[in-house]
């Protein structure tokens, strides 16, 4: 005998669940948190690590660093300065368990924010919920104009847009306009931070965004 | 072959055989999905470690219908509701930009079918 039994869920649903425990484990220790998403190579360790010196003053920093093979992204947060632990992610993106299993080795009451360090793909990691309070995307201006229309799905689920590399943009084809078009096409309004890793240049307006962002979770 | 289907398949998976036990158990022979273009999920990857995720269990051989659902956006100019294609998402009616997505997000299990024989409707 059949029959059909009505379902009409998020087929992630099960991931969903224990972001959102991680979710309240954040906020129970007033710990402000960011997911940060990219092709290789964009520069999300380049971010962390610039950021970290400026921000260390203020807040104490960890980082989870979600990396395949090596330890190396995790050396250089550590590093720089923030307690960093490194979870061998065994799949091309972090999902929420690992991240939980991230947040074990962390000492939670210690921290103030907690960067998570995704791996480097355009197309997994937009599926998959971790709680971290905002999902960053690190766009680079290398890797062209086109991202936008070639990846919609990581455009469309992040809450702040970093245009990395921005040092390199009279050395590469990247049109700006189109760009930004297909940005808001998919995620209009975003909060959108262009800077360089390597000249400086914006990093002080995307660090005062994350200090305020940390300041505003602490008191909610 | 990309792995990022291969967790979603899982857990697609889990998410059958945890509503068929809920509601009684028995065989899964369908399942019915509607996918959204924005998703990012390729069906045939789905399709491929479907057959070997559900080997021994209560879904083999079960059978994956899928509802593809397109990109759908909005004009804020002039309201004019398009699928746009590839790399173009101007207004196909007054060509602005100013536009927003309205559908094709979705990434859900709709519904399930079960086979179930008289022994296990009475655990049921
Ligand atoms: N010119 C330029 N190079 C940069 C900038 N930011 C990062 N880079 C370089 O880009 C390369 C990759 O940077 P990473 O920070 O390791 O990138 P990632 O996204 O962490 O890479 P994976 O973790 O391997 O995915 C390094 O050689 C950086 O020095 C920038 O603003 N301008
Ligand atoms: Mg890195
Ligand atoms: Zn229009």
């Amino acid at each position: 005998m059949g029959k059909t039994i009505p379902v009409v869920e998020k087929i992630t649903k099960a991931n969903d669940q224990i972001a959102a425990m991680n979710r309240t484990r954040f906020d129970e220790h007033d710990i402000f948190s960011l997911n940060l998403m990219a092709s290789p190579g964009a520069g999300k360790t380049s971010l962390i690590e610039k950021s970290i010196p400026l921000l260390a003053d203020r807040f104490r920093l960890g980082v989870i660093e979600g990396d395949i093979a090596t330890s190396l992204d995790a050396d250089r947060t550590e590093a720089a300065g923030a307690t960093s632990v490194q979870i061998n992610a065994a799949s091309c993106h972090l999902d929420a368990p690992m991240v939980s299993q991230g947040l074990d080795q962390l000492d939670l009451p210690s921290l103030d924010i907690i960067i998570v360090e995704n791996v480097g793909n355009l197309v997994c990691p937009a599926s998959w919920d971790l709680g971290t309070h905002l999902r960053v995307l690190i766009a680079s201006v290398p890797e062209g104009d086109d991202k936008p229309f070639k990846y919609p799905a990581m455009y469309r689920g992040v809450d702040v847009l970093v245009i990395n590399k921005i040092d390199l943009l009279p050395y590469v084809i990247f049109d700006m306009d189109r760009f930004r078009e297909g940005v808001e096409a998919l995620n209009r309004g975003v909060v959108t931070f262009p800077l360089s890793c390597q000249t400086g240049e914006g990093i002080g307006a995307w660090v005062d965004w994350v200090a305020d962002q940390t300041r505003q979770t602490a008191t909610l | 072959m990309p792995m990022h289907e291969l967790p979603i398949t899982r857990s697609l998976l889990d998410l059958a055989i945890r509503h068929a036990e809920a509601a009684g158990g028995g065989r899964i022979t369908d399942l019915h999905l509607e996918v959204g273009r924005l998703s990012g999920v390729i069906n045939r990857f789905v399709q491929f470690y479907w057959d070997i995720v559900t080997e021994g269990t209560p879904a083999e051989g079960a059978l994956l219908h899928f509802k593809h659902i397109e990109l759908e956006m909005e004009c804020l100019g002039c309201g004019a509701v398009f699928n746009p294609e590839g790399d173009d998402y101007a207004c196909t009616a007054c060509s602005s930009t100013e536009v927003q997505v309205v559908d094709g997000e979705q990434f859900h299990l709709v519904s399930i079918d079960l086979e179930q024989d008289d022994s296990t409707m009475s655990e049921g």
